[in-house]
């Protein structure tokens, strides 16, 4: 690490103080998570340690039990859901903005995106009231909806990307052999941002799947979701059932940015080639 | 050549000319789905919600003829009879329901008046002998003190000052003018203060935190970059839920940290980490700081090292190289992170929700809890417009620096 500097930098205190406060400032991210995670495996009901002995009950608890079934269920079809129709608006947009000029561009990509910053609260009451009114409150077609909104600026953003570093020219060379415009958006412009839709609607899935404000104020006892439950847990008793079904969703959310992480690699990488 | 393909030429410049017209519309008609979409779905609702807060018809809607006759009225005087006249009309004709509600946006004037309306709407149906001012005052001599004809005054206009007034403290005089609320009643201005005291305070925290790891970052060779860059993505993909379980578990009275505080005799008696102001802190912190880090390495990696170099060759000191060189390049990059971190903390719910005491909520939780426990949706609306003014503001400021920085790179 210190081998490949070769001119003497600002005062080694400096350097030192920086890796100490990096060294901590790891240790309070990840430990906290890495010293709970590990209680769902207890045989005792307590959240402490010393754990009592090693078992699975807690997980098995957590695939028996019809609520925490139907709360799994419901995220996944919700997140689907709106990972899909995030993708087909996004991917649409993203497309039809790439032929924009500068300027205009730049004001729809701000308004596509505006959910971003927007708080959640605000979005959530909002949506309760405009999906009351559409009878759509309480059902996974108003919650879907509704994650809809907050999916669809990654899928922007995602494919905005990869469409910059899209070769225009090979749509128009595409044409020029006798590929009609949908065949050459097909054949030709997909493929090549493949890995960029993909993470991006993986994004809108997760961004779905880590949701809790929206599903707080839109769901009624039978649309509710795992960060919901995960939710009433903390609210009214933690147990080891909890902590067990955290430990399923950071296996879905890290298991999928991973991938998302290794699409975006990808999709650079294929830049550089280009 | 030119002769034997005219054919060709022309069949395929129609062609090229169908395209060029079929392109754009195509590619507008594209955009059309996910901008109508985005209007229905997220414009609409957030201004219908906001508009609540300004628009609260009800008084006006159900006694039409008495919120006419009391806007007529000065408001100073004696009320008249004609104000006793169009009140019976109404009520005599008015619905229920609507009734409630009236009385709900005059309740927030006088408390009791909802208790009065409906009381004097149902009482008003037996007799119909007598003038109307008798009626009313036989039912509740309340009707003939002016206050509630003068608060009756201010609920009657479908545009209201009332709700935003409210959300800062602040009423309308019976004299007309604006003034503070009772002190007891004040309340908004406060919360409106804590948010942005702690999204301050979060955000200083995490920047002073996340600055030295950035850069420890951006100074490390590739291969552990990637490593360190990972350990900061883990916590940073770990859904918030989770999170904010894992410090419940912790920080809880017979949590794991005051089990090893009191297991080593630090302490003898549990230290209150959690549902306080301390928490709050804590959880922000930990969701807040890779969404600073992240930003501030991405412009810490693009700046060469030539540049530091360069002053030390020229003989400045580490401290100045520091102060000249190395924050100014930097700058950019760590004020849009702070601003977009302060953006998304002063908007928060969950965190202090779960993790705060009732001293620590923020103006989302007053939001939620005016729409869901008292129903008070003017008020809720009310809030919403104050946390998205705060919200432009920063985003504008967002915005700016964005366009100066752009000069500088370019420069």
């Amino acid at each position: 690490m210190s081998g490949s500097s070769t001119h003497k930098p600002r005062p080694d205190i400096w350097r030192t103080l920086a890796s100490v406060v990096t060294v901590l400032v790891f240790l309070f991210l990840l430990v906290p998570i890495a010293a709970v995670l590990p209680l769902s495996f207890s045989s005792g009901s307590f959240l402490s340690y010393p754990m009592p002995g090693l078992s699975l009950r807690w997980y098995e608890e957590l695939l028996t039990n019809y609520k925490w079934l139907l709360a799994l269920k419901n995220s996944a079809v919700v997140g689907v859901g709106a990972a899909a129709l995030s993708t087909v608006l996004g991917l649409s947009a993203a497309i039809a903005m790439n032929g924009l000029g500068p300027r205009a561009r730049a004001i729809v990509n701000g308004f596509l995106i505006a959910p971003m910053v927007m708080p959640v609260i605000i979005m959530a009451v909002g949506l309760y009231l405009f999906l009351s009114d559409l009878g759509l409150a309480g059902t996974i077609t108003g919650m879907i909806l509704a994650h809809t909104v907050i999916g669809t600026p990654y899928v922007v953003i995602s494919a905005t990307a990869a469409l910059q570093n899209f070769d225009m020219q090979l749509i128009r060379a595409a044409k020029s052999l006798g590929a009609s415009p949908w065949m050459a958006y097909r054949r030709v412009m997909l493929p090549a941002i493949r890995p960029a839709i993909v993470a991006g609607s993986l994004f809108a899935f997760v961004a779905s799947f880590d949701e809790v404000v929206i599903v707080l104020f839109l769901a009624g006892p039978g649309q509710v979701t795992l960060p919901v439950r995960l939710f009433e847990g903390i609210r009214d008793e933690l147990t080891p059932v909890v902590i067990a079904a955290a430990a399923v969703m950071i296996s879905i959310s890290v298991g999928l940015m991973t991938v998302i992480e290794i699409l975006r690699r990808k999709s650079v990488a294929r830049r550089g080639m280009a | 050549m030119a002769s034997i393909s005219i054919p060709v030429d022309d069949r395929r410049s129609g062609l090229a000319g169908l395209l060029r017209l079929r392109g754009p519309l195509m590619r507008h008609g594209l955009l059309l789905p996910c901008l109508l979409f985005m209007v229905f779905v997220f414009v609409w609702p957030i201004l219908s919600l906001l508009a609540k807060g300004v628009y609260s018809p009800e008084v006006r809607d159900t006694l039409p003829r008495t919120a006419a006759a009391v806007l007529a009225w000065d408001g100073s005087s004696d009320p008249p009879d004609a104000l006793y006249d169009a009140l019976v009309a109404d009520l005599r004709v008015a619905d229920r329901r609507d009734v409630a509600n009236a009385g709900r946006r005059l309740n927030y004037e006088i408390p009791s008046y909802r208790s009065l309306l409906i009381k004097t709407a149902s009482a008003l149906q037996k007799d119909s002998a007598q003038p109307p001012r008798q009626q009313l005052v036989a039912i509740d001599a309340k009707w003939q003190d002016r206050t509630f004809w003068t608060a009756m005054r201010r609920a009657a206009p479908a545009i209201t000052p009332y709700y935003i007034l409210k959300a800062l403290d602040l009423e309308q005089k019976d004299s007309g003018g604006i003034g503070r609320v009772a002190p007891q009643e004040a309340t908004f201005v406060d919360v409106l203060g804590r948010s942005l005291w702690i999204s301050a305070v979060v955000t200083a925290i995490c920047l002073v935190l996340a600055f030295p790891v950035a850069f420890r970052i951006s100074a490390a060779s590739p291969r552990w970059r990637g490593l360190l860059l990972l350990l900061v993505l883990l916590p940073f993909w770990t859904p918030l839920l989770v999170r904010t379980s894992a410090w419940v578990v912790l920080l809880q009275d017979n949590g794991i940290v005051n089990s090893l505080l009191l297991w080593s005799g630090i302490v003898d008696q549990p230290v209150h980490l959690i549902f306080n102001r301390i928490g709050v802190y804590i959880a922000f912190v930990h969701v807040m700081l890779p969404f600073m880090i992240l930003p501030f390495y991405s412009v810490m990696v693009g700046i060469s090292k030539d540049y530091t170099r360069a002053a030390y060759s020229l003989g400045a000191s580490g401290p100045r190289t520091f102060y000249r060189v190395y924050l100014p390049l930097v700058w950019p990059g760590i004020w849009s992170g702070c601003l977009l971190s302060y953006v998304i903390v002063v908007g928060y719910y969950i965190t202090p929700l779960l993790v705060g005491g009732s001293q620590d909520q923020m103006l989302s939780y007053f939001i939620a809890f005016y729409t869901k426990q008292t129903v008070n949706w003017g008020l809720a609306s009310a809030l919403a417009i104050l946390l998205t003014t705060c919200v432009l503001v920063l985003v504008g400021l967002y915005g700016l620096l964005g366009r100066k920085s752009q000069i500088v790179v370019k420069a």
